[in-house]
């Protein structure tokens, strides 16, 4: 909560609104929906740090070959929970509080539609990770079968199965709350002129992200309960002597778990589509093209889930089906790549942290989506898959894809949110150092992937040891790196004594840049008159 | 404490969201440790559900006070809509995951195990004694013998049941809209009789098959797929009824207007969907 | 078996692993080649169109041709790898026509090979294969013993190595039939080409032909327990001759064994090798 901001607080002196007193009263049942996405954003932080920290405790142990640190139990818990709190604590959160932030001012709102709702989106959470985080200090330690969940091995576990199925309950209802919001807010609350076609392609890509929660958050609730029920009721679901099929679970999972992947980039995408064309100074190419490729790569999320399961034995039908449709997704993904370079192109550029953050995101997400094209090979992905090519793949798409375009935005808004402007120079040297040693850290994984290493092992032969440690290294000066990221934000909000103008940046358009910097408590209490030239979103005509 | 914001009206400040989620952790946190078998797990989880209680009574208490203020505009409205139609929409994918777990079983899982397609390999080395059929508890008998509910006694009266509660609540709601309020009231509460009637009856089945049966939640696939089925089900029903119920005593107090009304509706399309599952259930868990 | 520094997957010992190790490369260098054009466009905008260089940003925001140029090039480079992949996966899919069958179990943390037959000849072979005792003392916790020091003959076998490993005919179709006892394993070798995911309660097949005798080493690719890690398979390949000749050894073996169990009137214990 440190992100609390005192330059906020002086502005409520002329902002004749009632901003409730206390610390705890503001934040624990505040239904604003900045402060709001300061609480997701700040929560989405700690958790980066927390799953980031068990990263390390990964990456220390597989530093060199043989047993050092950790015994293989806790290892696997270590990835487990990696894994889950980076997804559903430092991921989606990030992007629910950064739409939370944006949404209403870029479409002209005085608050998200359901204010209420909206903060017990967010204060369910803390609650869900509390009681995830809690099992590593329950007997048996926290689950240790992968944040896929797979039984019958889940099911081994002791006392965490039952916790861990809850937390993802709580973290399920938190998750459609947030979306339902985000749709009602889009579709209903948009200042008159603000047609759909109109809307910034983030809002557009938080529209159908949203979507895309509500549909599949509760199918992975479904499967949880059946492992649920399975493990305390005595169902069959997912028992081969009962009728049922370890399989099944797999399926669900991944009917989830694909559209999951998509609900973690399609945001990023929304926010490179914001930078791009701001620091190019010039619109986005082809808007509505924009707009119909995420529309299609949603759509097709849902047809391709069992990509994932090559090696289970699908029938030979299914395994050409979901590879075919698999690789059509490579087809909207391109158009998005290909708009944002010809909107660099003919542009006039400039190289803010916020630029070079998205220019990054969009080399190394093409990298990890070549991986994932290669993984959508069904022969070859008999070789790849659950190998550290896997791994490198998703932490491609989701550390220089998500976590990039994350890092980009706060660059981009953090003026706009605390009034100040961010150190370019520390902003410089973070990215310099991130960029640099993220490929020392996963750019190797591959070529361990390709050369047999298996992933979630916690110790591997000699012939994998140099790549590992070179991984290991870029590892660890990934995540102090992050540090300096935690501290350009604190001089940001804090010590910063360099103003920021209203629009902040010199090529930025829309309504968001309209309102002071810092933004006040309440904005667009009366719906804004907009013209077209701040609007410029859309094929606008000039 | 709460202002309208312009024209939209924005709340100020709330603290039944943080009770709330007091409430949820302690149901699922004591629900957890009562799955463990600890003692103090139950006693938590009433305390959760209690303090849910209370967050719901609390906080619809203020909606329906802010509603009845005229603090809401239709844009305001607009968003209560919404929001109920993708909740809906979002149980509607929470059951897709079961019935997704049924049509799987019927059509891959069983089938396989019993020698279909490839699975000749699953049947001839791990199964072979086992031939496909529905139902089953799969090839180890899991749950033991048991046998089946007749499609054609309480399931289909229960269809009838919740078929013409569906029209009892349409009726109710073109009452509501003439401004009658005596059919509104009747014809509500006939809505939430035959749930409740349906509830009965569903309850007498289960113990049928628990009781004569040997159906139970363990009986392999079939048990398995047909209690959670029907028992998420019967749980929205229950649900149903009880909103159905405070719907009424809201509709006999007065607060829903002609064309005010969306606690009504919200209420009204949550029943709908209820029944439309259970048609699905119909057919596909008993006929099929 | 994995080399230090390897950057790349080997193409294995199969004409199946062979021609993955093709399809993998050609979508390799496809993607160097679509990664060589959008990179280059980007870093020529980035050089030419800076503002710091005078540049003016220009209006346009759609170019009909080129939009369409890049949704249908794409779809026909998507073709052109799916093409192959295609003949390959259908030719993988076809097990008939092997003359011997395998029956793989996995366990927590270990695996049972089931010698079915051979030639249509019924085998009554039957181990455990698990992980060898060096690695086994080496691979605990703090044991101060240093990986590099495991060896295998020349190659630094540490966690590839096994007690007993299955021994295959050079030249042989051989059909596996992979199912698991507890949880979800599943069963590599890298050299064969393929990983297939050993499920409790369900049977998958697959097969392969190992052209060259050689030790072809792969490990569990399914997480599976605390000891995934450390239940690595070794498949060991022969000539034929060789090969009938170490089967009919392990039977005799197998039939010792047993006439001896049941002399002493206690249960036949899995031999464990
Ligand atoms: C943000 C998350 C994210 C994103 C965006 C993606 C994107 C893609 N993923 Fe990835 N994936 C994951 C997260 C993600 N993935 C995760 C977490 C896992 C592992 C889960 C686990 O097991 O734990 C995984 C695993 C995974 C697998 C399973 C691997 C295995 O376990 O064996 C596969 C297989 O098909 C796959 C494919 C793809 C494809 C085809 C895309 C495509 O969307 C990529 C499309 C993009 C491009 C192709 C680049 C740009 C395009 C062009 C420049 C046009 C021209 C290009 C061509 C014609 C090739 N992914
Ligand atoms: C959004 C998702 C996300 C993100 C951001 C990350 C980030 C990182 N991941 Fe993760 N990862 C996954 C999602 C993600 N991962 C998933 C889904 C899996 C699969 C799990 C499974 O198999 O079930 C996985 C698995 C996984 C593995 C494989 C484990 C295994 O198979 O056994 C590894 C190994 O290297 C790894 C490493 C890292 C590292 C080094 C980072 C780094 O980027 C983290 C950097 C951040 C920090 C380090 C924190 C900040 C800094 C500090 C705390 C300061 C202190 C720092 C130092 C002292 C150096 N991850
Ligand atoms: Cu067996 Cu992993
Ligand atoms: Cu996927």
């Amino acid at each position: 909560m440190a992100a609390a901001n005192p330059a906020i607080d002086h502005d409520a002196h002329d902002d004749h609104d009632h901003k409730p007193e206390g610390f705890l009263h503001r934040w624990l049942f505040t239904t604003n929906h900045k402060d709001i996405g300061t609480l997701y954003l700040v929560f989405s932080l700690l958790m980066f740090f927390i799953g980031g920290s068990m990263a390390m405790v990964i990456r220390a142990e597989l530093f060199k070959p043989g047993m050092q640190l950790v015994q293989p139990e806790f290892f696997n818990e270590m990835t487990t929970m990696h894994a889950l709190i980076m997804i559903f604590g430092a991921v989606m959160p990030a992007f629910v509080g950064l739409g939370n932030w944006m949404i209403p001012l870029m479409i002209g709102a005085p608050d998200m539609a359901l204010p209420r709702m909206n903060n017990w989106s967010f204060w369910i959470l803390p609650f869900a990770f509390f009681l995830l985080i809690s099992e590593i200090f329950m007997p048996g330690g926290g689950p240790q079968g992968g944040w896929t969940m797979y039984p019958p091995l889940s099911l081994e576990g002791g006392t965490n199965v039952a916790f861990m199925i809850f937390a993802v309950h709580l973290m399920g209802i938190s998750s459609i709350m947030g979306a339902i919001n985000i749709i009602a807010t889009i579709l209903n609350m948009r200042a008159p002129g603000m047609d759909l076609l109109k809307m910034p392609v983030f809002v557009w890509s938080w529209l159908i992200t949203a979507f895309l929660l509500i549909a599949v958050m509760p199918v992975l609730a479904g499967a949880v309960t059946m492992l649920l029920t399975d493990k305390f009721f005595g169902t069959s679901f997912f028992n081969a002597a009962g009728g049922g099929d370890p399989v099944m679970f797999q399926h669900i999972f991944w009917f989830f778990g694909h559209p999951e992947v998509y609900i973690m980039i399609l945001p990023a995408f929304g926010i490179v589509s914001e930078i791009i064309p701001t620091f190019s100074r010039k619109p986005i190419f082809g808007y509505q093209a924009m707009v119909y490729a995420i529309a299609s790569i949603a759509f097709l999320s849902f047809i391709v889930w069992a990509h994932h399961m090559f090696s289970v034995g699908m029938p030979l039908g299914g395994e050409l089906y979901f590879m075919y449709a698999t690789m059509l997704i490579a087809i909207p993904t391109g158009v998005k790549v290909f708009n944002w370079v010809s909107t660099m192109w003919g542009g006039s550029m400039t190289f803010e942290t916020p630029m070079l953050f998205a220019i990054a995101f969009v080399i190394l997400f093409t990298i990890g989506g070549f991986s994932g094209v290669m993984c959508a090979i069904v022969p070859a992905d008999f070789q790849y898959q659950d190998t550290y090519f896997v791994v490198a793949h998703f932490h491609y798409v989701l550390v220089t894809g998500a976590i990039f375009a994350i890092m980009a935005s706060t660059y981009y808004w953090l003026p706009k949110w605390c009034g100040n402007m961010y150190s370019e120079k520390w902003g410089k040297i973070h990215f310099w150092s991130s960029v640099i040693s993220v490929n020392v850290l996963f750019f190797p994984q591959h070529f361990l992937g390709l050369a047999g290493m298996p992933r979630r092992i916690p110790d591997y032969n000699v012939a994998f040891a140099d790549f590992n440690m070179i991984s290991s290294i870029g590892g660890f000066w990934f995540g102090a790196s992050q540090l300096i990221f935690v501290g350009v934000v604190i001089h940001a909000v804090y010590f910063s004594k360099n103003r920021a103008t209203t629009q902040v940046w010199e090529g930025a358009h829309g309504l968001e840049w309209t309102v002071p910097s810092p933004a006040p408590h309440h904005t667009f209490t009366v719906p804004p008159v907009i013209r077209d030239d701040v609007l410029a979103h859309g094929d606008v005509t000039h | 404490m709460a202002q309208t914001q312009g024209a939209y009206y924005v709340p100020h400040g709330s603290h039944w969201p943080i009770i709330g989620s007091f409430g949820l952790l302690g149901t699922v946190g004591g629900a957890g440790l009562w799955l463990n078998e600890a003692d103090i797990g139950k006693p938590i989880m009433a305390v959760g559900i209690a303090l849910l209680l209370f967050m719901m009574f609390g906080w619809f208490g203020t909606v329906i006070r802010e509603s009845i203020g005229g603090k809401y505009n239709k844009q305001v409205d607009t968003s209560f809509r919404m929001g109920m139609i993708w909740f809906i929409f979002s149980e509607v994918m929470f059951f897709a995951a079961f019935f997704g777990a049924l049509f799987y079983a019927r059509t891959y899982s069983v089938p396989w195990l019993g020698g279909a397609g490839h699975g000749a390999l699953t049947n001839h080395y791990l199964w072979p004694a086992f031939s496909a059929a529905w139902p089953t508890n799969g090839p180890a008998g899991v749950g033991g013998a048991f046998s089946t509910m007749s499609p054609w006694g309480i399931p289909l009266l229960n269809t009838l049941l919740l078929l013409s509660s569906g029209v009892t609540i349409t009726i109710a709601h073109h009452a509501l809209r003439a401004g009658n309020r005596k059919q509104l009231l009747v014809f509500l509460a006939l809505t939430v009789v035959l749930g409740v009637i349906f509830l009965g009856f569903q309850a007498h089945e289960y113990a049928e098959a628990y009781g004569h049966l040997n159906l139970t939640l363990g009986s392999g696939v079939y048990g398995s797929t047909f209690f959670m089925l029907t028992g998420f089900h019967g749980m929205h029903v229950t649900l149903g009824a009880i909103m159905l119920t405070v719907i009424w005593f809201r509709c006999a107090k007065g607060h829903f207007t002609k064309d005010n009304h969306f606690g009504f509706e919200a209420v009204a399309w949550y029943w709908h969907f209820v029944d439309v599952v259970w048609l699905g259930l119909f057919l596909f868990v008993y006929v099929l | 078996n994995p080399q230090p520094w390897q950057l790349n997957m080997a193409p294995g010992a199969t004409s199946i692993s062979q021609r993955i190790h093709g399809v993998h490369m050609l979508a390799f260098w496809v993607c160097v080649a679509i990664g060589i054009v959008v990179f280059g466009a980007m870093i020529v905008a980035m050089v030419r169109f800076r503002k710091s260089k005078g540049a003016v940003a220009a209006k346009w925001t759609h170019n009909t041709t080129m939009e369409v140029i890049w949704t249908v090039v794409p779809i026909v480079i998507l073709v052109v790898m799916a093409w192959p992949a295609t003949k390959l996966l259908v030719d993988m899919a076809e097990a008939k026509g092997s003359d011997m069958t395998i029956k793989i179990t996995g366990y927590q943390w270990k695996w049972r090979y089931e010698y079915v037959d051979y030639f249509k000849k019924a085998s009554s072979v039957n181990f455990v294969s698990s992980l060898d005792a060096d690695s086994n003392k080496a691979r605990q916790l703090g044991s101060g013993i240093d990986p590099h020091s495991i060896k295998d003959g020349d190659f630094p076998s540490y966690l590839l190595n096994v007690d007993k490993p299955l021994v295959l005919p050079v030249g042989v179709k051989v059909r596996f039939v992979i199912t698991a006892d507890d949880v979800i394993h599943a069963w590599w070798v890298p050299s064969l080409g393929w990983k297939q995911d050993a499920i409790p309660g369900i049977i998958n097949d697959n097969w392969t032909q190992i052209d060259q005798p050689g030790i072809y080493r792969g490990q569990c690719a399914e997480l599976c327990g605390k000891d995934h890690g450390f239940m690595p398979i070794v498949v060991k390949a022969v000539p034929k001759a060789e090969f009938e000749q170490w089967l009919a050894g392990q039977e005799a073996a197998e039939a010792a064994e047993k006439a001896g169990a049941t002399a002493q009137a206690t249960p036949a214990p899995a031999s464990q090798g």
